[in-house]
Parts: structure tokens; sequence; C-alpha cells
């Protein structure tokens, strides 16, 4: 297999694997990492492509595996990953502003839920997976899956309604 | 109307029962400007969640091609080395030829048996040499008789 032919495989998901790293290990940086050595791995392994049948789905798989060593390894050695994506995008707009604050919130209340739910919010919210391919590549049942989908949907809802109802009610 | 449907669809939504067309649905719906005003707090969940859609992967991937080595080749090559190798020899005359009379053959024999016969003598006549050595140790035995004739000389004290 040529290099051409590798990357029009992985090309259409390495943006998924990418924002799954992302939503796990939060940094920006780490999420670059954790995606590079995914591809590299399958590159290295790409003699037992035919044996996946679904590469993508086993992509996501090793991402997964792969974030929560990284987390694993990272709380033994007692250091936390700081997020530090720094960004200026200048945006004057007052209601863009709080538009992103909003959003913001959003992504701090995602990164407050258990590992398990972010990974079920990351791939059906915002990679639309069906919930089949998502108990494949998470290794759970259907149920478990919708029931973490639920809790997590609920969460999100709740503390939202908190916070767009702060000082008001 | 509508907003009841969305309604629905909502608590479907958080029961994890949703399709994924659906889903679209309430994406669509809270995409919108207008959102009812009890809905409001769910329009950044979805807003949210279309925005992290589009952020992509934009760091090089350094694929190294593996040279994988073809260990066939090496054998190959050894056949061939061989080949060369026997060609080369099958060239030398090593053919020393054989009699045809048997008077002859014997006559060589007999030749070549004397002579590995007289090589074979001059070498054990070198070992002769060894006799002297015999002689040297019989020498040796005289001592015996200085011993006796002291003993006459001097009588053992203990007798």
């Amino acid at each position: 297999m040529t290099q051409t032919e590798f990357l029009n495989i992985v090309m259409p998901f390495k943006d998924k694997v990418f924002r799954l790293a992302k939503r796990l290990l939060v940094s920006t940086e780490e999420a670059e990492d954790a995606t590079q050595e995914v591809l590299i791995k399958l590159w290295n392994n790409q003699s037992k492509f035919e044996e996946f049948k679904n590469v993508e789905a086993f992509s996501m798989t090793m991402t997964k595996n792969y974030c929560l060593d990284k987390l694993k390894s990272k709380q033994a050695q007692n250091l936390k990953i700081v997020h530090s994506n720094y960004q200026d995008h200048n945006i004057s707009l007052q209601k863009d502003i709080e538009i992103k604050d909003s959003l913001d919130w959003v992504g701090r209340i995602i990164a407050d839920l258990p590992e398990q739910q972010k990974m079920v919010i990351q791939l059906r919210d915002i990679e639309q997976y069906e919930l089949d391919e998502i108990s494949k590549m998470l290794d759970m049942n259907n149920t478990a899956v919708r029931v973490a989908l639920s809790r997590a949907r609920k969460t999100i809802r709740e503390k939202l309604t908190n916070t767009h109802s702060y000082g008001i009610k | 109307m509508v907003l009841n449907n969305i309604e629905k669809l909502l608590e479907k939504y958080e029961n994890g029962e949703t399709t994924l067309k659906e889903e679209q649905q309430l994406k669509n719906y809270f995409s919108q400007e207008t959102v009812a005003s009890h809905l409001e707090m769910y329009k950044p969940m979805f807003a949210y969640f279309k925005v992290n859609q589009q952020e992509q992967f934009t760091k090089d991937v350094p694929l190294k091609t593996k040279r994988i080595f073809n260990y066939k080749w090496i054998s190959v090559a050894a056949v061939a080395v061989l080949m060369i190798g026997f060609y080369f020899k099958s060239n030398t005359q090593d053919d020393l030829g054989t009699y045809d009379d048997p008077q002859m053959a014997y006559n060589e024999v007999v030749k070549s048996l004397a002579m590995i016969s007289t090589h074979f003598n001059k070498g054990a006549s070198t070992v002769n040499y060894l006799n002297e050595m015999d002689k040297g140790t019989s020498a040796i035995g005289y001592l015996n008789e200085i011993e006796n004739t002291r003993n006459l000389i001097f009588k053992p004290n203990n007798q």
C-alpha cells in the first residue's frame, strides 16, 4: 500500500480521531500527538488492514484506549494535563462574545463529565455515529451506551439551565 | 404545533432514544435565530456540537515507508554462487588416469609399497637410540654394589 492510498483511507476520519482525543485529553497539543500516534500505528499495521472490518471504528477504539492510557499515566505521575489553548480571534461584537461564552460553558460542562459519558457524547452528538457503532468502538453494550448518553445529556441540560437562569430564579 | 413536536423530540433525546435524523431536526431547529424562550438553554448545547464538528487535525503525519528487505534474494544469490563454484571446479583436470595392464599395475603397487617400507624403516631406525637409555639405567644398578661393600665395612649398629 502506498502512502497516498493509506491517506485516502485515513483522511475521512482523522479529524474525528483528533476531536475524540481532544475531548479526552483537553489540550490541543496532546490531542495532536495522540492522533499522530494512532495514525502511525495504523500505518505500521497496514498489513492487517484486511482483518479489520471497519478501519474507522478500529481507529476510534485505538484512540480511546490510547487516550485513557495517557490519562492514567498522567494521573500516576500526579500531573494534570493543563488546558492552555490560548486563542484570540478578536470578536468585537457583544453578541458573539455572549455566544462564545455560552459555548464555553457547554465545553466546561462536558469536561466535567465522567470519561465514558464524554466519549459517548462526543461520538454521538458531535460525530453522529449510530449507537451500534459506538457500542462497538467503546466495547460497551447498546443499553449501556444509551444510558450513558441519556445521563450525559440530562446533566448538560440541567447545568445549562442553572447557568442560564443564574441570578434570575 | 412545531413546538409541540420539538418538545416531544427533546424528551426522547434526553432518554437517548432519538435517531440521528431526529437529532438533525433538533439541531436545525436550534440553529434558528429565534427559539422558544423556555428552550433557550438548549441553544448553546446544539451550537456547541455544531462548532465542534468543524475542528480539524492540521498537523502532518510523518509516515515512514518501511523498506522491507526481501530475504529470498539471499537464497538466489547463494544458489548463483554455488553454480559458479561448480562450473569452475568442473573445468580443472583432476583425473589421474588408470592402468590397463594388471601386471603393470602390480608392479606400480609393489614399487610404491616398497617406497613406503623403506621410509618406514628409516623412521623406525631413529627409535633405536632409545636402547642407549636402557644402558644408562643398567649402569645405575652398580650403585647397589657400593651399598653392599659399605655394609661389609661398617657393620650396621643394630646388629
